[in-house]
């Protein structure tokens, strides 16, 4: 590990399943205790899932704001009713936190408030070009599309603009892809304006596997994620050669905080990596991939745990 | 182009997939082609190749492609005011009513999937084929790549793969259609079942009198890792029935002949209205 490389700073992301109130709560209470510097707050996924209101959710910035994380205020990632646009109004109109915008039309909003943002993973930043363009807009961090490589980060670190922050996730369920259909009501046979809040019984998503018993999806709502967890744990030395400024930590149901304090062990350096991720692959139901990292199909784990 | 334009047609190109910094060369190229070629429009997704063909060559026609994942208004706004877009393709996942409400608020025209492949994704936003083959739309401009597929009889039946992973089964007899990630059958909670999607295909001629009342500028028909055949068809009939509409909306209703000559093509020989009719959903 090179001396000079600065210590990139742990980000949590926001909860993309639905949680009831107590459990957000009691979750986010442990947060503010935790050693995570920036914590991202919001619903992104469904805008049926009412866990907290906005007045709920800016309460709660407030309170990890003063136990001294710094707040940003996720955006949804798919906005097609009037009224979540309104609801992405609001937000993006907060006056107090930064905002990460998970479409365009948030950075539209955005910029032409003036407001410097976060550019989310729901945003297409595939090249310089890219960031560069929205850096101009207002971008103060850009989180990479989680199906870039190391190899493409590495242009991208020595191409960007210098006040612009490189957020990378790092751990978690990987987000791919977002639908107008519902899989979880799908799945209950209900219709999605009835879909009767099912997400609440699936902390994680519901897990799809092939006929021959492999795990691979994970459905959450109209979201799909990856059933294995991307745990780049291994690469904390590459990832601070490549000057990424932010790790992004996706909360799961279970063992988030556990996560978190690997992560910030590592980085001190009180803790061995290979050690660590064993300990954290152990505990994961469908394995650990780093696939997109290595530049191979995102399910894959190259490196040897 | 000139074929095209002597048989009194427009030609849009489309450089919709998103150029990462060492492919930045071969982006550029394409639209400064496209350009030289005089085509009628360029269809395109990343705001790199959107700034450079605005900047570059600003009497060029951009159209905002469905990979832009463009579903609501004021990202359509966000797009005009910098790049100028005189069109959008929407993504596959809006209602009929949620289509006139952009419309309505959209200060460009709006094209919409009329026939092909239900993506039942936000296009742009969906990596599941990266995921499973190392290739995406966003990256390669494919979906479930024809080479990470294979086919193999086995005595279970004829099974179906991509990138190794088991995408569907078939009983003897039973038509096997090609593994697109999104469309096998797949176990959730001990039901095995179309988890994402069945293999259908996406079908709004029942719905020509709406859009066209709306005032939609185009459908748009899937024609990519299409044959001339399929195209010659599906074109065909497509014609045929936006005359139709034209010509007397209010009598109009899809023709027996048409919906058998186009389910010949459907995937699984089965079509839905998906997204715009709000049940699909």
């Amino acid at each position: 590990m090179t001396i000079e490389a600065r210590m990139p700073k742990l980000a949590l992301g926001p909860v993309l399943y639905y949680w009831p109130k107590e459990k957000l709560l009691d979750f986010y209470e442990r947060i503010a205790a935790s050693p995570v510097d920036i914590v991202y707050l919001g619903e992104t996924i469904c805008a049926k899932r009412r866990a907290l209101n906005t007045e709920e959710w800016l309460a709660l910035a407030e309170r990890l704001s003063a136990a001294g994380k710094e707040v940003v205020l996720s955006t949804m990632a798919l906005l097609e009713a009037e009224s979540e646009l309104k609801a992405l109004h609001r937000l993006c109109e907060n006056g107090r936190f930064t905002v990460e915008a998970n479409d365009m039309g948030a950075v539209r909003l955005l910029s032409a408030r003036g407001a410097s943002f976060v550019s989310g993973t729901g945003i297409n930043v595939y090249n310089d070009r890219t960031l560069r363009f929205l850096a101009g807009l207002g971008a103060k961090r850009w989180v990479m599309p989680v199906e870039l490589s190391a190899e493409t980060l590495a242009v991208m670190q020595a191409e960007r603009p210098a006040e612009v922050e490189t957020e990378v996730f790092v751990y978690g369920r990987l987000p791919l892809a977002y639908s107008a259909r519902c899989f979880t009501a799908r799945h209950h046979d209900l219709p999605k304006d009835d879909c009767r809040f099912r997400c609440l019984d699936y902390p994680e998503g519901l897990t799809v596997s092939t006929r021959e018993g492999q795990a691979f999806l994970a459905l959450n709502g109209i979201q799909t994620q990856s059933a294995q967890t991307c745990n780049l744990l291994l690469e904390l030395e590459e990832l601070r050669e490549l000057k990424v400024d932010v790790l992004r930590v996706s909360p799961q149901a279970e063992g988030t905080e556990a996560v978190i304090e690997a992560f910030a062990a590592c980085l001190r350096g009180d803790r061995d990596p290979l050690e660590a991720a064993r300990t954290l692959n152990a505990a994961l139901p469908y394995g650990a991939c780093d696939g997109y990292w290595q530049g191979q199909a995102g399910l894959r784990q190259v490196e040897e745990v | 182009m000139q074929y095209a334009h002597a048989k009194g047609r427009r030609v849009f190109v489309a450089l919709n997939t998103f150029p990462q910094p060492s492919g930045w060369e071969r982006w550029r190229r394409a639209v400064d082609q496209a350009a030289e070629l005089g085509v009628d429009a360029v269809i395109a997704a990343d705001i790199s190749v959107l700034d450079y063909a605005h900047r570059r060559h600003p009497d060029l026609p951009l159209h905002l492609s469905v990979q832009g994942s463009a579903t609501n208004y004021e990202a359509i706004r966000f797009y005009h005011e910098h790049f100028g877009i005189r069109r959008v393709v929407l993504p596959r996942v809006l209602s009929l009513p949620q289509v006139r409400h952009v419309l309505e608020n959209s200060p460009v025209d709006l094209e919409v999937f009329g026939f092909g492949g239900l993506c039942i994704m936000v296009e742009g936003r969906c990596l599941l084929s990266s995921y499973v083959t190392g290739e995406s739309p966003n990256m390669c401009g494919v979906c479930s790549p024809a080479k990470a597929v294979r086919w193999e009889e086995t005595p279970r039946g004829l099974e179906t793969r991509l990138g190794g992973l088991l995408i569907d089964r078939h009983a003897p007899g039973e038509p096997a259609g090609y593994p697109t990630l999104c469309k096998g059958r797949f176990t959730v909670a001990d039901q095995t079942y179309y988890a994402i999607e069945e293999p259908t295909s996406l079908n709004t001629l029942a719905l020509l009198p709406e859009l066209q009342d709306m005032g939609i500028a185009a459908i748009k028909i899937e024609g990519r890792q299409r044959s001339p055949a399929y195209v010659t068809q599906v074109t065909k009939v497509w014609r045929a029935a936006i005359d139709a509409c034209r010509r007397n909306p209010t009598a109009y209703v899809p023709k027996p002949e048409w919906l058998r000559e186009l389910g010949k093509v459907s995937e699984g020989h089965q079509t839905t209205l998906g997204a715009y009719h709000r049940t699909w959903q």
